[in-house]
C-alpha cells in the first residue's frame, strides 16, 4: 500500500508539470487554432536554459527563473512574429507543417548552443522534503509541483482579473466578435505564444532538475498531446485535471508492471495508449466539447 | 498531361486512358529504358541514392494514397514500414523463409497494423488523426524494443541480402534493378488505384467525408481500406530498406522520418501520383546535395 501511495505521489507531482507544458499547448490552440507540435522543444530550450543559468553562471533559482522566462518570453514573441503571423488564415495542415518546422529548429538551436550533450544540474535545485505518514514525496518532484501551482494559479488570475486575458478568453470564444469590438487579435496570438513558451520553458527546468536535459527530452512534448487529448483540447482544467491523472497513470503502470515486461520502459509508452483508447471511445477528452458538424 | 492539339477521344477507352499520344508512350520507354540502364555508367554511390530514392517513392505512394488522395494525415509512416521491414527480417533471417515469400508477408503484416492503428480515424480527424498516429508510431517501436527474443531490442539483427532461387541480390546494381523494379510495379498499381471505384471514393471522402457518407460511400470500409493500401506500400518499402541495409535496427525508423514523408508528398503535391515520384526525388536529391556542400560550407565559414 505504501509503495502504491508512493508511487501516486511521485505522479501527482509529475503529472503538475505535465498539466503546466499542456496548458501551453492549449492556450495556443484555443486563442489561434493552431497545433503546436514544437511544445515539447520550448521544454527543451528550457532544460538548457535551466543549466546555462543554474550552472556556468551560478545564478540563485528565483533569478535563474526569472531570466529564463525573459529568455523565453522573447523566444516566444519571435516565433509568433517570424513564423506563425504569415501563416494566419492558412490551412490547419500548413500551420502543423510550420511547427514541425518549428521543433526541428529550436532542436537544431539546443544541438547548435549546447552541443545536444547530456547536462544535469541535479542538487541544484533548492530542495524540500516532506513526509506524509510512510510516502516521502522526492525533493526535486516537490520543487516542481510547488513552482507547477504557483504558475498555474498565475494563469487563473491573468485569465481572470487582466485586460489582456480577457481578450484572450473572448478570442477563443469568438474572433471575429473580437476583432469587430476593436481588439488586436495579433496580440493575442503574441501573448499566447509567450505564454506558452514560457510555461514549456519553466516545465524544462523543473524537469531538467528531476532527469537531466538531454535532446530527447521534447518528447515529453507528446505525452503533453496525450495529456490535452485526455482533457479535451479547448479546456485549460481539463489539461490540469487530465495531466495530473495521467502522471499518476503513468507512474502506477511503470511502477506495477515494468519489472514483468522484459523490455520495460512501460511510462515511455503508456501516454500513448492512453491517446489511442481517448481517440477511440472519447474523442473529445473528459471536458472538451463535442464538435458538431454540417456539410 | 497537356495534350497536343489535334488529338481528339472517340470512344470511352481513348477518353480513360492515362496516356494518350504515341508521343506519351515514347517518353515513358525512353525513361524506363535509360532508368534500367543505369547500373551501366555510374558507381555504386549513386545507384545507392537511386536505390534510395526508389524505396522512398513506394513509401510515399503509399502515404500519398492515405494522406493525399483520402485526406487522412499520418505522422506515423514510418511506424508501418518499421513493421514490415521487421516482418520481413525476421522471417527470413529466423525462420529461413525466402524473400519472395517474406515480402507479401511483410507487406501484409504493416496492412493489419495500418488497420488497426486505423481504427481511430473513424471517429476522428485532423489534428486528431495526427495524433493517433503519432503514438502508432511510438508503440509500434516500443513494440519491437519489447519482444528482445525475436526482434533483438535496440541492438536488431543482421538481415540476409534477399535472395530469388540461386541468384542473391548482393551487388549494388542488382538490389537497384530490384528496388526500381517494385518502384515502377508501385507507381503503376498507385496510377491506376486511383481510378477505381475505392480511389474515386477516397478522394469524395478527403474533399467532404459528410458529403461522401450521404452519398452512399461506407465510410468505415473505405477509410480502413486507405490505411490497409497505404500500410502495404509502407511495409513493401521498410522491407526493401533493411534488406538493402542487411541489419535491421529501431535507429532505422526514427520518428522524424514520418516528417519527411509527409514532406515530400507535400513538396510533390499531395493527391498526385506523379507529384509523390518528384517529390521524394527532389528532396533526397536535397538531403544529398546538403551532405555534399555541407562541409564545403562549413569549410568556408571556419576559414
Amino acid at each position: 500500500m505504501n509503495f502504491f501511495l508512493q508511487l501516486l505521489a511521485t505522479g501527482f507531482a509529475l503529472g503538475m508539470v505535465y498539466a503546466l507544458i499542456a496548458i501551453g499547448f492549449v492556450i495556443i490552440l484555443k486563442c489561434s487554432n493552431a497545433f503546436n507540435i514544437a511544445q515539447g522543444h520550448f521544454v527543451l530550450i528550457g532544460g538548457y536554459l535551466g543549466y546555462t543559468f543554474l550552472v556556468p553562471f551560478h545564478l540563485p533559482i528565483w533569478a535563474a527563473l526569472f531570466s529564463a522566462i525573459v529568455v523565453a518570453a522573447i523566444l516566444g514573441l519571435l516565433i509568433e512574429r517570424l513564423t506563425l503571423r504569415p501563416l494566419v488564415g492558412q490551412s490547419e495542415l500548413a500551420i502543423i507543417m510550420m511547427t514541425i518546422a518549428l521543433a526541428s529548429v529550436l532542436e537544431g538551436l539546443a544541438t547548435l548552443v549546447w552541443g545536444g550533450e547530456y547536462k544535469t544540474y541535479h542538487g541544484v535545485l533548492p530542495t524540500i522534503t516532506l513526509k506524509l505518514g510512510g510516502i516521502s514525496v522526492p525533493p526535486e518532484s516537490l520543487i516542481g509541483l510547488i513552482v507547477s501551482i504557483i504558475a498555474v494559479v498565475m494563469l487563473m488570475l491573468l485569465f481572470r482579473y487582466t485586460k489582456i486575458g480577457l481578450a484572450m478568453r473572448a478570442t477563443a470564444e469568438d474572433l471575429q466578435v473580437v476583432q469587430s469590438l476593436g481588439i488586436r487579435a495579433t496580440t493575442v496570438y503574441a501573448v499566447s505564444w509567450v505564454i506558452a513558451s514560457v510555461v514549456g520553458v519553466i516545465g524544462g527546468i523543473l524537469l531538467g532538475g528531476v532527469s537531466g536535459v538531454m535532446i530527447p527530452l521534447a518528447e515529453i512534448g507528446l505525452k503533453a498531446f496525450a495529456v490535452v487529448l485526455l482533457g479535451g483540447v479547448n479546456s485549460i482544467g481539463g489539461a490540469i485535471v487530465a495531466g495530473i491523472i495521467l502522471g499518476m497513470l503513468e507512474n502506477v503502470a511503470a511502477g506495477y508492471l515494468d519489472p514483468l515486461l522484459p523490455g520495460g520502459g512501460l511510462a515511455q509508452v503508456f501516454p500513448f495508449v492512453v491517446m489511442i483508447i481517448v481517440l477511440i471511445f472519447r474523442p473529445y477528452g473528459l471536458f472538451g466539447m463535442a464538435r458538431i458538424e454540417r456539410i | 498531361m497537356s495534350l497536343r492539339s489535334g488529338t481528339f477521344h472517340e470512344n470511352y477507352a481513348q477518353d480513360m486512358a492515362i496516356f494518350r499520344t504515341r508521343l506519351q508512350w515514347g517518353r515513358l520507354f525512353a525513361f524506363l529504358i535509360l532508368l534500367f540502364i543505369c547500373p551501366l555508367f555510374f558507381s555504386d554511390r549513386i545507384l545507392t541514392i537511386m536505390t534510395m530514392i526508389g524505396i522512398a517513392i513506394i513509401s510515399v505512394h503509399g502515404l500519398n494514397i492515405l494522406t493525399g488522395y483520402c485526406g487522412q494525415i499520418s505522422i506515423g509512416h514510418v511506424g508501418f514500414m518499421a513493421v514490415g521491414a521487421y516482418t520481413s527480417a525476421i522471417l527470413t533471417a529466423k525462420f529461413g523463409w525466402p524473400f519472395w515469400a517474406a515480402l507479401p508477408c511483410a507487406a501484409m503484416a504493416a496492412g493489419m497494423a495500418g488497420l488497426i492503428f486505423g481504427l481511430p480515424s473513424l471517429k476522428i480527424k485532423g489534428f486528431y488523426l495526427i495524433m493517433a498516429t503519432i503514438a502508432a508510431h511510438f508503440i509500434i517501436i516500443w513494440f519491437i524494443l519489447q519482444f528482445r527474443d525475436i526482434t533483438g531490442g535496440p541492438d536488431g539483427f543482421a538481415v540476409p541480402k534477399p535472395k530469388i532461387g540461386s541468384f542473391v541480390f548482393n551487388s549494388k546494381a542488382s538490389y537497384f534493378y530490384l528496388v526500381m523494379a517494385i518502384a515502377c510495379l508501385a507507381t503503376f498499381l498507385a496510377v491506376n488505384i486511383i481510378r477505381t471505384r475505392a480511389g474515386r471514393a477516397f478522394v469524395a471522402i478527403r474533399d467532404n467525408d459528410l458529403a461522401a457518407e450521404v452519398m452512399g460511400i461506407n465510410l468505415w470500409i473505405y477509410k480502413l481500406q486507405a490505411f490497409f493500401i497505404g500500410c502495404v506500400y509502407a511495409g513493401v518499402a521498410g522491407a526493401l530498406l533493411v534488406h538493402y541495409y542487411g541489419f535491421a535496427s529501431v535507429d532505422q525508423f526514427a520518428f522524424m522520418d514520418s516528417v519527411w514523408y509527409l514532406g515530400m508528398l507535400i513538396v510533390g503535391g499531395m493527391g498526385s501520383t506523379i507529384g509523390a515520384v518528384f517529390g521524394a526525388v527532389s528532396l533526397k536529391l536535397l538531403d544529398e546535395l546538403v551532405t555534399v556542400v555541407g562541409p564545403i560550407l562549413s569549410a568556408a565559414v571556419a576559414a
